[in-house]
């Protein structure tokens, strides 16, 4: 489903430039769950976002169910990150002003799909992660865990089959991540492939497989 | 996205930012209201002399001597130029079948006495249809008549201001009053006709023209006043005015027809000009009020860096993003616009309350051009602060504090 082959991806020109991944190789099929691990400044997150068409590779190549990605458009970027992809931050990154159900229902204002079943839709992923009761408050009234929550069923709102999560326990207390951590479990039994960061191994340990990457490289596969 | 959804989410992060909105608002707002208030107020002046005017009298031709600038109201060459005599006035009325009546005005100033009061006046040598034709009314006594005329019977109409002046309440009909060296007898009294244009009609004396020219000692007319049968005719009339005076001015058009409607369409024009310069300077308050516009959804677009990469995160096109942006500043400025309206209606309904007699109209157009301005402005200065937030890259807006 995901698959890299000598992806590098570097900041800046010239001397100047720091090249952040050296060339990175990753085959993750669908349904598979895999963390990745490894020290800060190693490149995870960076590598998150280019898996998630949020950033594009410096070269190599990436192939996402078949498409080969890092050729793709602006608009055909967005496209993917809107129904292919749901994104889970470590800063939940809801909109404040917004209360949950709008939260979750951001990604489908940018589909074809008419507002009342847009509605019924993000109440039904409100309820899918057990906050039908917070429905309408605002990301400040709602806990940590709870704000996580709402960014996940925002992930889920679309239906993709891939979930990318970077740290998404790394702001959460131990409860509330196991929390997070089981509905991931649930989704993976359901089919849905998940690749997410962590440095936590306990949370790693749930996964099929765990990667760790060091100075922009894999240590092993 | 459709729109009716850019529209949803522009209405929800104004209605987050109420005051800011409202403040932004309030410089298109008072564009707005500038522009409908002063369009209205050249449009109601224009209105006002149309009417004042009307009220001395329609389809109404005036021959001055000399060649006129059309429009400019310079004497050109006046060395060559013919006198309008008695004859022209005459000869007019009897060839022409346009010509209704040819009034013969002979106009000076003369010191009006009576007793130990006087005036300096007007002294106007008009023929007895120019009452008529000026809807000059007659409140005591009578008007002079043909015969009167003929004759040079020193009779006059006293104007209500010098009525007023020399005899007060007292009834003038039948005395003698000084104008110059003579004596002329008063007749009639004019209705009251009150001040048009800033000049006083009630403050003359009209005494037949055939006296005027003995009194002045003068054959040159002031004006030949001529009244045309209808409306249709004025053209026909016109023409037939140039071709005889021209024959008697040895094929020289040394004179000058001025129509009463084009003396309102040279005004309206000079109105006009004067109307859309004023509403010129006050659409630049409007474009300072875009100015505002552009400089908060700058603002915006810097505090809701954030929010963009998240939209760009779950599937927002750069599109989306500017198209949302824009649309927000288009409905500040277009609420700001309607606001403008409200007011500017509600300000023309307070002036008319309390000054009766300052003319406002508005117009529909300036309602409606004043409004598409304010959007147009809307999108003018938008397209900026939307440009810089669709470009963001989403990485960069996601990681933004
Ligand atoms: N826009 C950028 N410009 C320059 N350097 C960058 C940029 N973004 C990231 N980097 C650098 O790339 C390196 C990897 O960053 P990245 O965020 O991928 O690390 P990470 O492995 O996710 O770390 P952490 O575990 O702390 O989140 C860091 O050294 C960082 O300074
Ligand atoms: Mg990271």
């Amino acid at each position: 489903m995901v698959v890299l082959k000598g992806v590098k991806k570097s900041y800046g020109t010239g001397d100047g430039a720091l090249e952040v991944l050296k060339g990175i190789d990753l085959d993750v099929k669908a349904g598979q769950y895999i963390a990745i691990m490894g020290p800060s400044g190693s490149g995870k997150s960076t590598l998150l976002h280019i898996i998630g068409c949020l950033d594009r590779p410096t070269s190599g190549t990436y192939h996402l169910g078949g498409l080969d990605v890092s050729q793709a458009a602006m608009d055909e970027l967005a496209e993917i990150r809107n129904g292919k992809i749901g994104f889970v931050f470590q800063q939940f990154n809801l909109i404040a002003r917004m209360p949950a159900w709008k939260n979750v229902e951001l990604p489908l204002i940018y589909t074809a799909m008419p507002p009342p079943e847009r509605k019924a839709l993000a109440t039904s992923m409100l309820r899918r992660v057990g906050l039908s009761h917070r429905y309408a408050h605002r990301p400040n009234e709602l806990s940590g865990g709870e704000q996580q929550r709402v960014a996940i069923a925002r992930a889920l709102v679309n239906s993709p089959r891939l979930i990318l999560a970077d740290e998404p326990t790394g702001n959460l207390d131990s409860r509330s991540g196991a929390d997070v951590i089981s509905l991931f479990d649930e989704l993976n039994a359901e089919g849905i492939t998940i690749i997410l960061i962590t440095h936590d191994t306990g949370v790693a340990e749930k996964a099929h497989s765990i990667v760790t990457i060091r100075d922009g490289v894999f240590l092993r596969s | 996205m459709r729109t009716f959804e850019y529209a949803v989410q522009a209405w929800d992060s104004i209605a987050a930012n109420k005051g800011r909105a409202a403040l932004t608002m309030l410089g298109v707002i008072i564009g707005v209201c500038a522009v409908i208030l002063l369009i209205a107020i050249g449009e109601g002046a224009r209105k006002y002399i149309w009417k004042e005017l009307g009220e001395l009298g329609t389809n109404i031709l005036i021959v001055v001597p000399g060649k006129t600038a059309k429009e400019g109201g310079m004497h050109m060459g006046t060395s060559t130029v013919r006198k309008l005599v008695f004859d022209d006035a005459r000869i007019l009325e009897r060839r022409s079948r346009y010509v209704e009546h040819a009034v013969p005005v002979v106009i000076g100033t003369a010191y009006v006495k009576y007793y130990g009061k006087n005036r300096d006046t007007y002294v106007v040598g008009v023929t007895e249809p120019y009452f008529d034709i000026r809807n000059l009314g007659i409140d005591v006594g009578r008007k002079f008549t043909a015969e009167e005329i003929d004759a040079k019977r020193r009779v006059c109409v006293l104007g209500r201001t010098v009525k007023n002046s020399l005899f007060g309440d007292k009834n003038p009909l039948g005395t003698l009053l000084s104008l110059g060296d003579a004596k002329y007898r008063v007749i009639g009294v004019m209705a009251k006709k009150g001040v048009t244009l800033g000049f006083d009609i009630d403050d003359v004396v009209l005494i037949p023209t055939t006296a005027a020219r003995d009194l002045f000692d003068t054959d040159s007319l002031f004006n030949i006043t001529l009244k045309v049968a209808s409306e249709s005719d004025m053209e026909n009339a016109k023409r037939d005015i140039i071709a005889i005076i021209k024959r008697r001015h040895a094929g020289k058009e040394d004179f000058t027809i001025m129509s009463q409607d084009e003396m309102l369409a040279v005004m309206g024009k000079i109105l006009r000009v004067l109307t859309s310069v004023l509403a010129g300077i006050a659409a630049i308050s409007l474009l300072v009020g875009g100015i505002g516009i552009m400089n908060v959804m700058l603002i915006s677009v810097k505090e809701r860096t954030r929010e963009i990469g998240i939209r760009k995160a779950v599937g927002a096109k750069n599109s989306d993003i500017l198209m949302q942006f824009l649309t927000e500043s288009v409905v500040l400025s277009a609420v700001g616009g309607l606001g403008g309206i409200g007011l500017s209606m509600a300000l023309a309904w307070l002036i008319t309350l309390v000054w009766e007699n300052i003319p406002i109209t508005i117009t529909w157009w300036s309602v409606a051009a004043a409004f598409l301005f304010s959007a147009f402005v809307g999108i003018f200065f938008g397209v900026y602060p939307a440009k810089k937030a669709a470009g963001a890259d989403p990485i960069v807006a996601l990681r933004y504090e």
